[in-house]
């Protein structure tokens, strides 16, 4: 396993980082209650300006998914693949009870293996290498397989 | 001050090697001029969009420099019917008396390439493969199919509808009908969606010439009145393309809101419409937009389009002209062409694909990142 000093997250203030349990942060308005991801400074739904931070729930249900089936454009894209070694990947929108609804990678790129209300995790890992250091970020994956 | 179309203008959509962008939206422009007897000098006033070949202001160096009005519009999927509503109110409000909106683009091949950033989205979105506009179609029909019970049949039937239309088509580009199999066997892209269920980016031009609607008879024996223009973009709750998160109580689409204002501004309903282009990015978009505009409830499409409610001889024929799919998808151009597929229509000259029994009202809509709509309501 890579040390810490060789890990750098994908983005900064996504999630929280270096952590031995890393949770997603979001952001509450403070008068109306609402939840965005990322953090943000301004309240979407209420137009106020008072947000706080808050991590967000670990686990939450498959609302809606997809599979990715090309080689996306780079840029933006910058993941590890080549057109010969390409594989689909999932993509979906996971709810966070009572919070929101947040887009993700996911693990999985089995259509048989996705249904929409099915019970998701929070996995905070590798997801390519570059400049000799780690890039961390966030996935779901079944609830079932972690 | 009512506002009429009183000269429309195209050129080919597709591929052009060799033609610009810029070149081609000078074409439909002239060809709007010629089509109301008007010249270049004329026009007063134009809106021009293009997402991906350039400035169209740029235009005026070919068209001739007389000094008038030209701004350019950038608005997404939107930007035609943008630069029409632009027009519009130039018109209504009373500043202007004649004027153009034209729209044009010359897109490279593949799938879209997005700014996260310009979007106002982090760079790790798309570093992470996120920002593609096809995955957020095939997850939004994804649910509603899950909501709706809503089977793949439907999602092939509208590609064979539109490409059908298409070969009827002399402007579009895909004029080759495909078969059933043809669709529901292609390359799975976006799952539920398929490699033809999909419009594809590629090149056009469009170009309308607006008046005063009591001077519309001086230019047109054929005017078609513009009766609402609306612009409506998303609020919070919405399940819109590039949302990072979604809130957890949905909102009704940006196209409802721009439908509902539509209508309320012709006065007239969903049940009084003859005629309709409705944006289909890919299957999964015009089938939830028959219902985002209030054309039948949800769930209602596959029995729709199994009865076929949307083909041309229909009771509401939906994208007589093929459709982005059949056409392609040139940004700037887009919302325009199908205005100037509703144009023919009304003045019944759309020969092989026209819609039967003179048709008298007609609809366009559009739908564009990072969610906004444009609707029209035209009668001749």
């Amino acid at each position: 396993m890579a040390s810490v000093a060789n890990q750098v997250p994908i983005a900064e203030g996504l999630f929280t980082w270096p952590s031995n349990d890393p949770r997603l942060l979001g952001s509450k308005c403070r008068d109306c209650g609402v939840v965005t991801f990322p953090a943000q400074s301004g309240c979407p739904a209420c137009c106020g300006e008072a947000t706080e931070t808050i991590e967000l729930e670990r686990r939450g249900k498959l609302w809606t998914w997809t599979i990715q089936g090309f080689l996306p454009n780079r840029p933006p894209y910058e993941g590890p693949e080549t057109p010969e070694t390409f594989k689909p990947f999932g993509v979906g929108y996971v709810e966070l009870p009572g919070q929101v609804r947040v887009e993700a990678r996911l693990k999985t790129e089995d259509p048989a293996k996705l249904r929409i209300g099915m019970d998701m995790a929070l996995v905070v890992e590798k997801y390519v290498e570059r400049d000799g250091k780690d890039v961390i970020a966030y996935f779901f994956q079944p609830a079932d397989e972690t | 001050m009512d506002v009429a179309i009183i000269g429309i203008g195209i050129h080919p959509f597709g591929r052009t090697e060799g033609v610009s962008g810029l070149e081609q939206g000078v074409h439909a422009a002239r060809g709007a001029l010629k089509d109301a007897g008007l010249e270049w000098t004329d026009m007063e006033f134009a809106y021009g969009g293009s997402s991906a070949a350039g400035n169209a202001d740029a235009m005026v160096s070919k068209l001739g420099l007389t000094g008038l009005q030209f701004i350019n519009v950038s608005n997404g999927c939107a930007t035609g019917g943008s630069a029409l509503q632009s027009a519009y109110m130039a018109i209504q409000s009373g500043m202007f008396d004649i004027g153009m909106a034209v729209g044009f683009d010359k897109h490279p091949r593949g799938a879209f390439t997005v700014n996260p950033q310009a979007g106002g989205l982090g760079k790790w979105y798309g570093d992470i493969g996120m920002a593609l506009t096809p995955q957020f179609f095939g997850m939004k029909i994804q649910r509603y199919m899950h909501e709706y019970g809503i089977s793949e049949d439907a999602l092939v039937r509208v590609a064979v509808k539109n490409y059908k239309n298409g070969a009827k088509n002399p402007n579009a580009w895909r004029r080759i009908p495909f078969s059933y199999e043809d669709v529901a066997s292609s390359q799975m892209v976006c799952h539920p969606l398929r490699k033809y269920m999909f419009c594809s980016p590629a090149e056009g031009a469009c170009a309308m010439l607006l008046c005063r609607a009591d001077k519309a008879k001086q230019y047109a024996s054929k005017p078609v009145f513009l009766k609402a223009v609306a612009v409506k973009t998303r609020q919070f709750g919405s399940f819109e393309v590039f949302s990072q998160s979604q809130a957890l109580n949905r909102a009704p689409a940006p196209t409802a809101q721009a439908a509902a204002a539509a209508f309320e501004m012709a006065g007239t309903g969903p049940e009084d419409i003859d005629v309709a282009q409705l944006q289909d990015t890919e299957s999964g978009a015009e089938l939830m937009h028959m219902a985002e505009n209030g054309f039948c409830e949800d769930g209602d499409q596959e029995k729709w389009l199994r009865e076929g409610h949307t083909e041309i001889d229909g009771k509401l024929p939906v994208n007589t002209d093929g459709g982005c799919m059949a056409n392609g998808e040139p940004v700037g151009a887009s919302g325009l062409r199908q205005v100037y597929e509703i144009c023919l229509q009304l003045r019944g000259e759309a020969e092989q694909r026209q819609v039967p029994n003179n048709p008298k009202t007609g609809y366009t809509h559009v739908y564009g990142a990072p969610g906004l709509s444009g609707v029209t309501i035209m009668t001749n």
